[in-house]
C-alpha cells in the first residue's frame, strides 16, 4: 500500500499541490485524475522521489520515502516500477536491452536469466519476437507495452503510469487500460495512474482521486463517481456529448 | 556565479551513488568509439590543411634571403604542437562531441528517460556523463597526437608540392633545437580541453527542459561555452607551464 500525508509543492512562489492525502491499495488500480495542468504529474512525480514536496510524507507499505535515508530511498526505488507518458525508452538500446536495463543495474541474474525474464515480460504484455527491434520501429501502442514490460521486470510492488494512453487510438487505449488491470490483479502490485481519459476512469478505476487545481476534491470508484454532486468534477466527468447523453 | 555552482554540484554528482565498476566498463568503450573513433576523420582532414596552410602562410610572410628555408618547418612544428593541434582540434571537438553530447542529452531530458533511469534508482548523471568525460579524457589526448602528426606530414605535402621547401630542410627544421616540453604541454593542454568539453556540454544537455527548440538551444551554449572555457583554459596553462 502507498500513503500519501499532506503532500503540499509550490514551485517559487506558486503552490500547486495543496495539502494532499490519500491511501492507494495493493492489487487494485488507483486512479489519480484531473483536468491538465491541475498537478497529477506533480503529484506522481513527488510519489517517486522525481520531485521533493515540500510538505508532507509518501509511504510505501508504511516506509517513510521522504525521509531523507539514501539507504531506504534506493530499496524503495528498486521495488518502483513507471510507465512514462511517452514511454521514455531507451533510443540506444533495442526492445530486448530496454527491458533487461533494471535487471541489468539491480539484479544478480545471469544473462541467460536475464533473457528468460525479458521473454516472460514480453509475454505477459502479449508481445514477442520483437527483442531486436529498436524503439524507433515500433508503434506507439507497442511502446507503451515494452514500458510496462520494463516496468514489472524487476518484480515491482508498486507501479506508476503516467497517462498510460495518451496519443493512442481508443481501442489500443482500452487494451492498455485492460492490460494494467490485468497485471495489476496477477502480480498483486499496488498500481497508480494518472489520466485525464474518462474511458479508464470507466473501465479500470477500483479508486478514483480527483484533483482540482492542486487541490483533493473527491475520492471513491467508477460506480459512484457519475453519482457525485461536486460540481467540478461533473464539469471533467460530463465534458463531453457522449458522457452528457449517458447523464 | 549561479551556473558555476550548478556546474560545481553537477561535478560533484557524478561521484555519487555510482553504480557497479563492471557496468561503466562497456559504456565507456562504447562512448570511447563515438568520441574518438567517429571523430577522427574530422581530425585528420582540418589537421592535414592545418600544417599545409600554415607551411604556405609561414613560406609567405618569413622567408627571405637571410632566413633559411628549415624556419618554415621550425613554426610548423612548434605551433602545431603548442597551439593548433590541442587548441583548434579542442574547438573541432567542441562542435562536433560537444553538440552530441549536449544534443544526446538534452533528448534524453525532454523524452523523459533521464526521470526513468531516476526511478529505476540509478544516478543518471553518474550513469550518462561519467562514461562520457573518462571517454573524452582517453580519447582526445590521442586525437591530438594524431593531429600533429597529421599537420606536420600536411606542411611537408604542401612545402614539397609548391617547392617552398625541400623534404629535406623541412625534417631538418622539424629536428632542429626540438624542445621535448612542448609535447607534455600539448598533452595537459589536451587532458583539460576533454575534460572541459566534456563536462560542461554534458551539464548543458543535463539540465534542458522544455522541447526541441531547448535541445537546440543547449548544443549551441555547449558550443560557445566550452570554445571559451577552452580560450581561457589555454591563456592560463601558457601563462602557468611556458
Amino acid at each position: 500500500m502507498i500513503e500519501i500525508k499532506n503532500i503540499s509543492k509550490s514551485f517559487n512562489d506558486k503552490q500547486v499541490l495543496f495539502d494532499i492525502s490519500g491511501k492507494f491499495t495493493k492489487g487494485r488500480t488507483n486512479l489519480i485524475i484531473g483536468a491538465s495542468g491541475t498537478g497529477k504529474s506533480i503529484l506522481l512525480k513527488c510519489m517517486v522521489g522525481l520531485l521533493n514536496p515540500d510538505t508532507g510524507k509518501v509511504l510505501f507499505d508504511g516506509r517513510n520515502f521522504t525521509s531523507g535515508n539514501k539507504q531506504l530511498l534506493t530499496e524503495i526505488r528498486r521495488d518502483i516500477g513507471m510507465l512514462f507518458q511517452a514511454s521514455a525508452l531507451f533510443d540506444s538500446k533495442n526492445i530486448e536491452e530496454n527491458i533487461k536495463f533494471p535487471l541489468d543495474i539491480l539484479s544478480n541474474l545471469t544473462e541467460n536469466d536475464k533473457i528468460e525474464k525479458v521473454n516472460h515480460c514480453l509475454k505477459l504484455v502479449g508481445l514477442e519476437n520483437i527483442n531486436k527491434k529498436m524503439p524507433s520501429e515500433i508503434s506507439g501502442g507497442m511502446k507503451k507495452r515494452v514500458g510496462i514490460a520494463r516496468a514489472i521486470v524487476n518484480d515491482s510492488k508498486y507501479l506508476f503510469c503516467d497517462e498510460p494512453n495518451s496519443g493512442l487510438d481508443p481501442v489500443t487505449a482500452i487494451k492498455i487500460d485492460d492490460l494494467i488491470l490485468e497485471l495489476t490483479k496477477k502480480l498483486n502490485t499496488t498500481t497508480i495512474v494518472v489520466t485525464h481519459d474518462m474511458n479508464s476512469v470507466v473501465e479500470i478505476g477500483e479508486y478514483i482521486m480527483f484533483i482540482h487545481n492542486g487541490k483533493k476534491l473527491w475520492e471513491g470508484d467508477n460506480k459512484n463517481i457519475l453519482k457525485s454532486e461536486i460540481e467540478e468534477l461533473n464539469k471533467f466527468v460530463f465534458s463531453n456529448k457522449l458522457m452528457k447523453k449517458i447523464k | 556565479m549561479k551556473n558555476l555552482g550548478r556546474y560545481i554540484l553537477f561535478l560533484i554528482s557524478l561521484f555519487q551513488r555510482r553504480e557497479r565498476v563492471k557496468t561503466y566498463f562497456p559504456l565507456i568503450i562504447n562512448e570511447c568509439v563515438k568520441i574518438g573513433y567517429d571523430s577522427l576523420f574530422i581530425v585528420c582532414i582540418v589537421s592535414l590543411f592545418m600544417g599545409a596552410v600554415t607551411t604556405l602562410q609561414t613560406a609567405f610572410n618569413l622567408v627571405g634571403p637571410l632566413i633559411p628555408d628549415y624556419v618554415i618547418s621550425i613554426v610548423v612544428r612548434d605551433m602545431t604542437l603548442l597551439e593548433l593541434s590541442p587548441t583548434i582540434i579542442a574547438i573541432v571537438f567542441a562542435g562536433k562531441v560537444g553538440s552530441n553530447i549536449a544534443g544526446e542529452l538534452g533528448t534524453m531530458r525532454i523524452t523523459e528517460q533521464i526521470d526513468a533511469l531516476e526511478v529505476m534508482g540509478v544516478n543518471s548523471s553518474s550513469y550518462l556523463v561519467l562514461p562520457k568525460i573518462i571517454a573524452s579524457i582517453l580519447m582526445f589526448p590521442i586525437l591530438v597526437i594524431i593531429s600533429a602528426f597529421i599537420a606536420i606530414l600536411g606542411g611537408y605535402f604542401a612545402g614539397s608540392l609548391t617547392e617552398v621547401i625541400t623534404g629535406a630542410d623541412y625534417i631538418y627544421g622539424l629536428r632542429y633545437e626540438f624542445n621535448p616540453f612542448n609535447i607534455p604541454f600539448a598533452l595537459v593542454k589536451a587532458y583539460v580541453f576533454a575534460f572541459i568539453v566534456s563536462s560542461i556540454s554534458a551539464f548543458q544537455g543535463y539540465y534542458t527542459s522544455g522541447g526541441a527548440l531547448e535541445v537546440g538551444k543547449s548544443s549551441t551554449n555547449a558550443v560557445t561555452n566550452s570554445c571559451i572555457a577552452i580560450l581561457i583554459a589555454d591563456y592560463i596553462l601558457a601563462q602557468i607551464l611556458l
